[in-house]
């Protein structure tokens, strides 16, 4: 067994430890074997894959170093659209996300556990509920005489069907609906840690409760906010299934172009130029809000 | 804090919550009462209920046969990446390390990295290999997704248990697997349970590597569901959605709702 050879390797000053010494490197060499499976799987198929996709973007169809695919991504107009409409639409669902996810963290950690932990389940139900089981659910209700349409014709604040769906629209109501509990469920887990003593003893100093959510409840849920928001803005970038059916092919985003350059060119070239650029900015994005929520963190205490 | 706030006051949060929990579960609700439609449109409320699309389901062998791809995928990549997930929580748990951070990071890295990643670069190294619609390359995948959620799930469970019991077991003499089998792993026996599950929800609801990497006769549920969704709404959809539905959110919710009913007690 691998063990029993690495133990076997030992370096030349081995006799030199104790007997005690030795059996503690052994059972840390013991313990780390049983990480190696999974560090494995990680290394041969996403490690391995991922790098040599960097190299492929590098390369041009007669394997000769090249920038072209990246030049591509900056000067033709249709894929600087694609990155702007990648963008919009994850700022915007990410933003709506926010608006509508905060209030409901913060209502349930308020809450008496008896109706937080009901109310729980109306967040974690979606999350347990196949993504395309609820991408089929918003085709049914967004179609032009689905019930949205029927129910605003019934209501008379609409006189003809609204396009709710092959469109921007329905892409974004399709991903906010799947995003919120990857922004609440965070947010809510760090609002639950709030000290609620803080908010006490600003009431006791004379602020309003408006003046100590703003000015002691706000920034203390900060973290956990930047968490589910980070979290939630990447997910939007990479994201492929309900833009590919809500958006009804009119809607591009990044993963979808990856997916069609796959199919669509000869080469590996192009596809894994978007992916590089995909995965910087995932990287980047989440080493940014690593570095502020370390600060945060130290400033907090 | 609430003394200073009446609830009439907040009266706008109550109303907002309830309004975002609807619209979080009812659209996925929908599709149950669709399934029982007996026209061959989408409309809600159904006018006439049968259950053609049960039958549908059951009569094609096209979708049965992504069913039994997509459930031997996940029963597979179940037993696979229970045991990887959980000896690297042990390992990390008991260990120690100088560089637990890194392995821990490396581990659930495959979370990090967007999914229409991890399908094109396995496309491509499976391509090399020729397993391209092999259902070994799926469960790979699959694993690699799943490891993360087993791994985390099984650490918790290490959390709420006391190390010294294994200890004990070992100081009388059992090899550490025969401590870890016969005294910790009934006691975390819970959250491996809970990793296993969520690693074949994982497998069975995956559908971006689905789509890189399965096809024709091999194709997984979610593959056919999703080329059906793109092409042409087929209401048999509907019945295997409500399908999906009871399988998938039964037992996490059961669970819930028990340790709720705990909690009160």
């Amino acid at each position: 067994m691998a063990i029993s050879t690495a133990a076997a390797n030992l370096p030349g000053d081995a006799h030199y430890l104790t007997e005690l010494e030795q059996d503690a490197r052994r059972e840390k060499r013991q313990l780390f074997a049983l990480c190696t499976p999974g560090l494995l799987l990680t290394m041969l198929l996403l490690f391995l894959p991922i790098g040599w996709l960097f190299w492929f973007s590098f390369i041009d169809a007669d394997g000769n170093p090249t920038f072209e695919h990246y030049s591509r991504i900056w000067t033709e107009g249709a894929y600087v659209q694609i990155f702007v409409i990648t963008f919009q639409i994850s700022i915007l669902v990410t933003v709506i996300c926010v608006l509508l996810g905060y209030p409901v963290a913060y209502c349930l950690s308020q809450l008496p556990a008896k109706w937080s932990g009901l109310l729980l389940i109306g967040i974690l139900l979606p999350f347990w509920t196949s993504l395309l089981v609820r991408t089929y659910a918003w085709l049914v209700l967004l179609q032009r005489r689905g019930i949205v349409n029927d129910t605003l014709i019934d209501l008379g604040i609409v006189q003809q069907p609204l396009p709710l769906m092959h469109n921007m629209t329905g892409t974004i109501i399709g991903m906010v609906h799947i995003m919120i509990p990857f922004l609440v469920l965070p947010l809510y887990a760090s609002m639950k840690s709030i000290d609620g003593s803080y908010l006490r003893a600003a009431a006791n100093l004379g602020a309003s409760p408006t003046r100590a959510f703003w000015e002691i409840y706000l920034p203390l849920s900060l973290p956990g906010l930047l968490a589910g928001l980070v979290l939630t803005f990447i997910l939007c970038l990479g994201f492929y299934i309900t833009p590919a059916v809500l958006g009804g092919g009119r809607v591009q985003m990044i993963a979808q172009r990856i997916e069609a350059s796959v199919h669509l060119y000869p080469t590996w070239g192009p596809a894994s130029a978007l992916g590089a650029v995909l995965l910087l900015l995932t990287t980047l994005i989440l080493l940014a809000s690593h570095l502020l929520l370390g600060r945060w963190r130290r400033r907090l205490g | 804090m609430e003394s200073h706030v009446t609830h009439q006051q907040r009266l706008w949060l109550y109303l907002l919550t309830v309004l975002v929990i609807c619209f979080l579960v009812l659209p996925s609700l929908i599709v149950i009462p669709m399934s029982f439609s007996g026209a061959n449109s989408l409309m809600f409320p159904p006018k006439t209920w049968s259950l053609r699309w049960y039958d549908n389901f059951i009569h094609s062998p096209q979708w049965l046969e992504a069913t039994w791809v997509s459930v031997r995928v996940a029963f597979f990549t179940t037993l696979l990446a229970t045991p990887i997930g959980t000896a690297a929580a042990y390992g990390l748990h008991v260990g120690r390390f100088v560089f637990a951070p890194v392995i821990y990071g490396m581990l659930i890295a495959a979370l990090m990295v967007p999914v229409i990643l991890i399908a094109v670069g396995a496309f491509f190294l499976f391509a090399q290999l020729d397993m391209i619609n092999t259902i070994p390359a799926l469960v790979l995948c699959d694993t690699l997704l799943a490891v993360p959620f087993v791994l985390v799930t099984v650490a918790a469970g290490f959390k709420g248990y006391d190390m010294n019991q294994e200890q004990v077991a070992r100081s009388l003499g059992a090899h550490r697997f025969k401590a870890f089998m016969t005294v910790t792993l009934p006691q975390i026996r819970a959250s491996v349970m809970a990793g296993g599950f969520f690693a074949f929800i994982i497998a069975f609801d995956e559908v971006v590597i689905a789509i890189f990497m399965s096809g024709g006769e091999g194709a997984t549920l979610t593959n056919l569901m999703f080329s059906s969704l793109r092409d042409q709404v087929d209401p048999t959809i509907a019945a295997i959605s409500t399908l999906m539905i009871v399988l998938t959110t039964i037992p996490p919710l059961a669970v819930h709702i028990l340790s709720l009913k705990r909690q009160r007690r």
